[in-house]
């Protein structure tokens, strides 16, 4: 138990602290490989309590796709850190605001947790026993069966933001010269090319 | 005492072993990867290749790797430090890491995860950072258009890998590599599955900044693209990262598409398991190199509509005709 404990603690201490270097870091960039990193560190958490389903996945998405694209559009940003210091004290009331908010949620579940401590066991329970089923077998014979019109609402919203961000960008050009693939393959090899027959090691 | 030796000393001790008797083959494997792939693009262009270190050459990778340690690491002054060094640290132990999952044999794994495809999806997706950690860091307008093209090119075909993945797990049920290769018993997936194994290995291709691919260090453009800032083992580092993946790779599609350990016939399964899976990536790291004297670079726009407008619709209509297939012809596994 104690090495689990151990790994608990390492890796949760690293969270904690690179979650903060997310916020402090000087450099966006820098924020963001903090933010991987902290990903990668609760991916670690979630395989210690069993759920490496869900570790894994919190990698490949979040990790390999999301913070990809996102570090992709901060190393691209031409941003003035000068600048972007400046605004601190003109949003710190909501930002501590909302940390406040998050707070107090947090600390009402946790009391509801001390008042009726059987709600906290019902939630933590793993539905069917961990023995008898992998991870993603009782995902899917959740997600597919009991909530799968959910599963498809989320899918649908996920679709329309994605056909919301291309209409938003995209734009047509005028004088474009694009490649038509479909002429480019029906082109008779013989018109545009003479093959010779050239033998190994003789040369032409 | 007897406990803390029996319960984690000794463990610890016998992984180490492992993981000791995993790397030093891949590392070695590496080196002489690339005389392999010097030998043969020589034999394909009708040269001789490097035959002067040692007998046929084959002290060159040695030579080579003395040669890089040797050099002095030069740091250049506009690079962010600590992401410039990391940079190709993780590029290779990315690299090496994936071998944990990796089955050798029925018994012969180090990991044997119930989430191994997954585990290896994620591992292959994470070395994008090496490179645009190396690209951004270098603070070089070369190697940062190189890192910028190679994470849009990992990202694109990744999305296609996704969905031939599935279509594998449909026939499968499980997402253990162990028990992936037991399901290839009857027929390697290679060949029902066809096309959607060479649509993996073209993939496959991709991620790894190979020829045809190689855009992220297209030489005659970008110098050397993203690597081009670093020099000595650090340069190094990257080399053996982009060679240990090629190894990777090989080994993620024998295992999924071509039976793993299992020999091709029955009557050969007196050779044992780990040899054939060698045999396997032998040859397919062979294509590899093939590839790269063959085919000339993709412009940056054809690569793009290649993964994006051919691999993308077609894999997902595998998804789909695998699936069918899966449930309606009754190869579905735990389905009643």
């Amino acid at each position: 138990m104690i090495v689990q404990a151990l790994a608990f603690y390492l890796f949760a201490a690293v969270t904690v602290a690179s979650a903060v270097m997310v916020i402090t870091a000087k450099n966006p960039v820098h924020s963001v490989l903090f933010l991987v990193l902290a990903f990668f560190n609760t991916a670690g958490l979630f395989v210690l309590m069993g759920a490496e389903f869900l570790a894994m996945l919190l990698v490949v998405v979040y990790c390999g796709a999301v913070t990809v694209l996102f570090l992709f559009v901060v190393m691209m940003l031409d941003i003035n850190f000068v600048e972007l210091r400046q605004g601190f004290l003109q949003y710190l009331p909501l930002g501590a605001t909302i940390g406040i908010i998050l707070l107090a949620e947090l600390a009402v579940v946790m009391g509801g947790w001390h008042f009726a401590p059987e709600a906290a066991k019902a939630g933590a329970a793993p539905i069917p026993a961990i023995e008898t089923m992998t991870n993603t077998h009782a995902l899917g014979a959740v997600l597919y069966t009991d909530y799968i019109y959910l599963f498809q609402a989320a899918g649908l919203v996920l679709l329309v933001g994605m056909i919301g961000a291309i209409v938003l960008t995209h734009r047509k050009r005028t004088g474009v010269r694009r490649q038509v693939i479909a002429d480019q393959v029906n082109i008779d090899v013989k018109d545009v090319a003479e093959f010779k027959k050239v033998e190994s090691g003789k040369g032409v | 005492m007897a406990e803390f030796w029996d319960g984690y000393l000794w463990p610890t001790i016998w992984t180490v072993i492992k993981i000791v008797a995993i790397v030093l083959p891949v590392m070695l494997s590496v080196a002489y990867l690339t005389l392999a792939e010097r030998k043969v693009i020589a034999s394909m262009h009708l040269r001789r290749g490097p035959n002067v270190v040692g007998p046929w050459g084959l002290l060159q990778p040695m030579a080579d790797g003395l040669k890089l340690f040797l050099k002095e690491i030069v740091i250049p002054t506009g690079a962010s430090r600590g992401v410039f060094i990391i940079a190709p640290m993780l590029t290779l132990i990315l690299a090496l890491i994936a071998w944990a999952v990796i089955p050798f044999s029925e018994t012969m794994v180090l990991s044997n995860l119930n989430v191994g495809v997954l585990y290896l999806f994620a591992v292959s997706g994470l070395g994008v950072y090496g490179i645009l950690m190396a690209g951004w860091a270098s603070n070089s307008k070369y190697a940062f258009l190189g890192s910028l093209r190679s994470a849009a090119q990992m990202v694109s075909y990744e999305v296609s890998m996704g969905f031939i993945i599935i279509t594998v797990l449909v026939f499968t049920g499980s997402l253990n590599l162990v028990d992936i290769v037991k399901a290839q018993e009857d027929v390697w997936f290679m060949f029902p599955l066809f096309p959607f194994a060479v649509m993996f290995f073209i993939s496959c291709v991709a991620e790894t900044n190979r020829h045809p691919f190689d855009l992220p260090e297209a030489e005659a453009e970008l110098v050397g693209g993203y690597n081009v800032e670093y020099g000595g083992m650090a340069f190094a580092l990257f080399f053996l990262g982009e060679y240990a993946n090629m190894i990777m790779m090989s080994a993620f599609t024998a295992v999924l598409f071509m039976g793993g350990w299992l020999p091709p016939f029955e009557f050969l399964s007196f050779i044992p398991g780990p040899i054939w899976l060698i045999l396997k990536i032998c040859f397919l790291l062979f294509v590899f190199i093939w590839l790269r004297a063959a085919y000339p670079r993709y412009r940056y726009d054809q690569l793009m509509r290649l993964g994006w407008k051919v691999f993308l619709p077609l894999s997902l209509a595998g998804v789909i005709i695998a699936s069918g297939v899966a449930v309606y012809g009754g190869f579905a596994p735990g389905l009643q």
